[in-house]
């Protein structure tokens, strides 16, 4: 492969393929926003309020898939060692908390109106969800804090593993503790919604895994970047070393 | 192996002793926790009496940061966690060893502070056989996962700060699990407490197989 | 429509949030970017190159 000139690499992140998921998700969140707002009729019991859920299931959809990836991603770095992995699972935790923050915040505006409460106790999804946003800002922060490279890789996989492993214990905790939930017994599969309201909700699951696949390719390669940049300074200087060793050895063996 | 383990648990525990840290500033933070509980209340008899038990764990939770930061500083200091290694020590004895020095010393505090509650809060045991269940199980998983993160985060800046970040929300259900154990053993709250050991008692070995299975990684490469 | 100061925080914060972070992350790739060799810029093929 020929190294091309570097007028030609560009100084960005972007590429054909994120431009046109970009393009696609701005197209879908249009139209989510005109089904959700205009197209979708409001329910019979939360009236126009049923209308947060297009952004509130999505973003709940996409924690989990997010923390998921990331989850597997820390597996395949403690048995491949595979960088490639490894920073997929940090770009995936990121955009995982930033899902997180937005399903605990969506899901309590949604409640006030609906439950009467901006927060419950006694509901298992809500208190689980939140103990899973502070397990993962506890990752963010064993990242954040630094280190030689494959030492924090290896860290934080463990913390990703003791955080998945503990989240279902977490889990059945709460519902025990409280043994009432406030959440609709998956509203999805028991037929109580309309058809446009449930399509909708699956366009707005489709526009957000779009955007996460395109920011994720995005982060990803800010990762790369970035390990790029702690890594070249040592091999400048590797270089620069070698260049030295080569003149001495030109000089003095022949 | 089994006397690796009681061996690096005599030595964490052996250290404790002699530096006296358990007894004279651990403890003591624990009871004034206790007070300060009293304090933020009010003093209000009913209050506490109905907060005792969560009051209780959460005492543990602060005085188990407390206990693992020690423990995690006796290997970092000098490079011991190497010379460990070196000697031949396997990682799982070492994570064995650690954690039941840790429990120990958590159980010791315990102690402590059930006469602190029946004293301060006017606490009434109902059933003694539940109390000691209670805290032996649950300090089980406590100290697994403690130790486990303790390692974890040896090697990182500011571990002060970020073990508690890590620790508290992995060690949640045990506080809701001990606390309802407690409600039911303290006869305030109507529950089945033995169900909640189950509980803990599960969190209990998850933790330990997690903690047994990636502790040498840690050892070895962090 | 009912409810529409509980819809556009919803939904306002929503993708307020989801479009900041999406700024900062290309932000942070540009900064990054520039100070990387073009050589090395090649995140996908950069296993083989070195």
């Amino acid at each position: 492969m020929t190294t091309p000139a570097s007028s030609e690499v560009p100084v960005h992140t972007g590429s054909t393929t994120t431009r046109l998921l970009g393009i696609a998700v701005l197209v879908g969140l249009v139209a989510l926003i005109l089904l959700g707002f205009f197209g979708a009729p409001k329910d019979d019991e939360q009236a126009d309020a049923v209308r947060l859920i297009f952004v509130h299931v999505p973003s709940a959809f996409l924690t989990y898939a997010a923390f998921s990836v990331t989850a597997v991603g820390s597996v395949m770095w403690l048995w491949k060692r595979s960088v490639w992995w490894d920073l997929v699972a940090h770009g995936s935790a990121e955009i995982g908390v930033v899902f997180c923050s937005l399903t605990l915040f969506t899901g309590s505006v949604w409640g006030r109106p609906t439950w009467n409460t901006y927060w419950d106790w006694g509901d298992v999804r809500l208190v689980t969800t939140l103990i899973l946003l502070l397990l993962m800002v506890g990752y963010l922060a064993v990242r954040s804090m630094g280190g030689d490279d494959s030492a924090v890789a290896t860290r934080s996989a463990i913390v990703a593993l003791i955080a998945a492993v503990n989240l279902p214990i977490v889990n059945r905790s709460v519902e025990w503790w409280f043994d009432r939930t406030l959440h609709q017994k998956s509203s999805l599969t028991d037929g109580n919604l309309e058809d446009l309201t449930l399509f909708t909700l699956l366009l707005g699951v489709v526009v957000w895994s779009l955007f996460y696949v395109w920011v994720m390719i995005h982060r990803f390669r800010v990762g790369w970047l970035e390990r790029e940049l702690r890594f070249g300074d040592l091999d400048l200087a590797l270089a620069q070393r070698r260049a030295e060793a080569h003149t001495i050895n030109d000089g003095g063996d022949r | 192996m089994w006397r690796d383990v009681v061996l690096v648990a005599g030595k964490d525990l052996r250290i404790e002793w002699r530096s006296r840290v358990t007894f004279s500033q651990v403890v003591p933070f624990a009871g004034l926790v206790l007070v300060l509980f009293g304090f933020a209340l009010d003093a209000n008899r009913p209050v506490l009496e109905r907060a005792t038990s969560g009051l209780f764990w959460i005492t543990i939770m602060f005085v188990t940061t407390l206990a693992v930061q020690r423990s995690t500083s006796i290997e970092t200091t000098d490079g011991a966690r190497r010379a460990l290694l070196l000697a031949g020590v396997e990682p799982v004895a070492v994570f064995a060893g650690k954690a039941a020095a840790v429990a120990v010393q958590l159980l010791a505090v315990e102690l402590v502070l059930v006469g602190g509650i029946v004293v301060l809060y006017g606490a009434e045991i109902d059933s003694f056989l539940l109390v000691v269940a209670t805290c032996l199980v649950a300090t089980v998983g406590i100290a697994a996962a403690g130790t486990l993160l303790g390692a974890l985060v040896a090697g990182v800046r500011a571990r002060e700060t970020v073990l508690p970040i890590l620790l508290l929300p992995v060690l949640a259900p045990v506080l809701i699990g001990a606390t309802r154990a407690f409600d039911d053993a303290l006869g305030s709250v109507a529950v089945d407490g033995w169900a909640w050991i189950g509980m803990l008692a599960g969190f209990g070995l998850i933790n330990l197989v997690l903690g047994a299975l990636s502790y040498g990684v840690l050892l070895e490469e962090t | 429509m009912t409810h529409l100061g509980y819809l556009l925080v919803g939904w306002g914060v929503s993708l307020g949030a989801l479009g900041l972070y999406a700024v900062r992350v290309m932000q942070r790739g540009r900064r990054a970017a520039a100070r990387v060799p073009a050589d090395r810029r090649r995140w996908l093929a950069a296993e083989e190159t070195s």
